[in-house]
């Protein structure tokens, strides 16, 4: 235990250090590695926990980013289009999340993608609102101030990455504490017996609903880190598509481990970025990849890590 | 308006086609072997760029065209599913989606290699060209080719189904599997021609489809959607309803381009998620 919090913290003070060595390509993967770990992370409180399969996640990121967007058009402040965007994305998943949870397994999954397709084509279609196919565009990163306290510029992408960083670091520590509370629990329990913790009398689509709607706030927070990184916001963000990469992500890195999503996120963009310097066409080798995972080891990086790497590594060594 | 609402109507009608055409693979192969597979709509564009290479590039008979197409495609079909889709049977839906998502990546890269990344239009055969006179307004004799096709394949799977040995092995093994195998059925080749069947269905849905619409990488994963939301409307795994499905989204989505010309994607969609509410088994379930 000692040492995993010692390695928590090496890891933090590597994170914090990143902007003093790398450049800016390197601190803009890193932003991007951040905003899929949140978003993967609140997805898989559904999935891992709750055993809800969602394939409209993108939907929620998406009204975060447009929500995100909107704001800081006709408002310059960071915070308040952060907020907006997680709330946005928090409350449109509190209200289809409470048509969706009404079924679970595959008709939970279709209904959700229905709703993100929904999402999508209004992001598409509804020009006046979104920009339709163009999106929005000309995006402000504004600095992070509170008027007459304090102002922060934003226009470096190393400021931003820690604004990014921090909001990320105490979302991951709020999720995590989350999943190791009695609602935590009652959520696996609702994914390992759906009957037994009915009888307990616990209101079974309430609790789906919880978890739900802190996905989508999840997602909502990770789509407005986006605009201002961006500038621009444009529909494709809310395409079904975008939902399965949460699901390959938290997959890759293990649906049952809770650093599952963030090390698949990690591990999707090294993969992407070192096959994309030899050929363009990259997504042959990642869906290769991806077909592995499924056939090879299903359990994600995480476990195949700490149980046949691990094990190996101490075998090896004499025990003292 | 009578007038223009019914052309309308028929316009609708040969979309529904295509739609069908697609939707029909899909649902069978949930059906039989219980795999939701997301690849289905690359198999539409496989068959698609084969019949447009086939065709299209090397000039060869239509028909002809169109039989190597569903042959080709019929073979990958094979691959995927003897080395594959086997081994996901039994696993949890995410994993089964998530794998033949795999496959749409590679598909779709594949594609832009061989033939590159931009959109192409393939020619027509001369014997379908032109149009008819319908309600004073022209209606192109291709249209009619296709409802013709889909009311045939419509026919064909019927017969296929309900009077043929191999088809009574397919209903039988899809109400149950283990019943099915303790009476001698052959329960992995069985599926493998079913999944390579289903290829081939799509595969024809791509390759009819090719002469009047666009050849891009990237159709898949639009199809895709467009047969989910017909297979959930019509029931997941039942044929009759994907037909209706097919109907009603195609009928749909002419009427929505005419009356709502901005949110006719929105409008499947909505009825989509309304089927799924008040009857998740979809319209003809049980």
């Amino acid at each position: 235990m000692r040492l995993k919090t010692l390695l928590l913290i090496l890891l933090i003070l590597l994170l914090l250090l990143i902007p003093a060595f790398g450049g800016k390509y390197i601190l803009y993967m890193a932003i991007h590695i951040l905003i899929l770990s949140v978003f993967a992370l609140g997805f898989n409180l559904l999935l891992g926990y709750t055993g809800l399969l969602s394939f409209g996640q993108a939907g929620f990121f998406a009204v975060g980013s447009y929500a995100c967007a909107k704001i800081l058009l006709v408002m310059p402040s960071l915070l308040l289009g952060v907020i907006a965007g997680t709330l946005a994305g928090g409350i449109s998943a509190l209200i289809l999340g409470y048509l969706c949870v009404r079924h679970s397994r595959i008709y939970f999954s279709m209904l959700t993608l229905s709703f993100g397709m929904m999402i999508y084509s209004l992001a598409w279609k509804w020009r006046d609102v979104t920009g339709g196919d163009d999106g929005l565009v000309g995006i402000p990163r504004a600095p992070l101030e509170i008027p007459g306290i304090f102002s922060i510029n934003m226009s470096s992408m190393g400021n931003y990455y820690y604004f990014v960083l921090i909001i990320s670091l105490i979302a991951i520590f709020i999720i995590y504490r989350m999943v190791h509370s009695p609602f935590g629990l009652t959520l696996k329990g609702i994914r390992d017996s759906e009957n037994r913790v009915a009888y307990a009398g616990i209101s079974i689509r309430t609790y789906r609903l919880l978890s739900f709607t802190i996905a989508g706030l999840y997602a909502g927070l990770a789509g407005s880190f986006l605009p201002p990184l961006e500038n621009t916001v444009t529909p494709p963000i809310a395409h079904w598509t975008h939902s399965a990469e949460p699901v390959m992500v938290t997959l890759l890195g293990g649906i049952h481990t809770f650093s599952g999503p963030i090390v698949g996120s990690i591990l999707f963009y090294i993969i992407k970025d070192i096959i994309v310097r030899y050929t363009q066409y990259w997504l042959i080798l990642f869906g290769s990849i991806v077909i592995l995972l499924v056939l090879v080891f299903r359990g994600g990086v995480v476990i195949f890590f700490t149980e046949k790497i691990l094990p190996m590594l101490s075998r090896r060594s004499p025990p003292p | 308006m009578l007038e223009k609402l019914i052309f309308q109507g028929l316009i609708g009608l040969s979309l529904s086609m295509y739609l069908w055409l697609l939707a029909a693979g899909l649902t069978l192969v949930f059906g039989v072997l219980g795999v939701l597979n997301f690849a289905h709509g690359s198999l539409f564009m496989l068959g698609a760029y084969a019949t447009f290479t086939f065709y299209g590039k090397l000039g060869l008979n239509f028909w002809l065209s169109i039989l190597l197409s569903l042959i080709s495609v019929g073979i990958i079909g094979t691959i995927l599913e003897r080395f594959f889709i086997r081994r996901i049977y039994d696993l949890d839906l995410p994993y089964q989606l998530i794998l033949t998502f795999g496959f749409i990546l590679i598909f779709d890269d594949l594609v832009k290699i061989v033939w590159g990344g931009v959109a192409m239009i393939p020619p027509m055969p001369h014997f379908l060209e032109g149009s008819l006179s319908i309600l004073g307004r022209p209606y192109p004799i291709y249209n009619i080719f296709i409802i013709f096709a889909g009311v045939a394949v419509a026919f064909l799977l019927w017969l296929i189904l309900e009077k043929t040995w191999w088809g009574r092995m397919i209903r039988a093994s899809a109400s149950d599997r283990e019943m099915a195998s303790a009476i001698g059925i052959n329960i992995p080749l069985l599926f493998t021609t079913v999944f390579v069947f289903a290829a081939m269905l799509a595969a024809l849905g791509g390759a009819l489809g090719t002469p009047v619409r666009v050849v891009a990488p990237g159709i898949g994963t639009s199809m895709i959607i467009q047969a989910f939301v017909i297979t959930v409307i019509g029931g997941l795994g039942n044929l009759k309803g994907a037909f209706v499905g097919a109907l009603i989204v195609g009928i749909l989505t002419a009427f929505g381009i005419l009356l709502f010309p901005v949110f006719e994607l929105f409008i499947i969609f909505v009825v989509m998620a309304i089927v799924l509410l008040i009857k998740p088994e979809g319209l003809f379930g049980k």
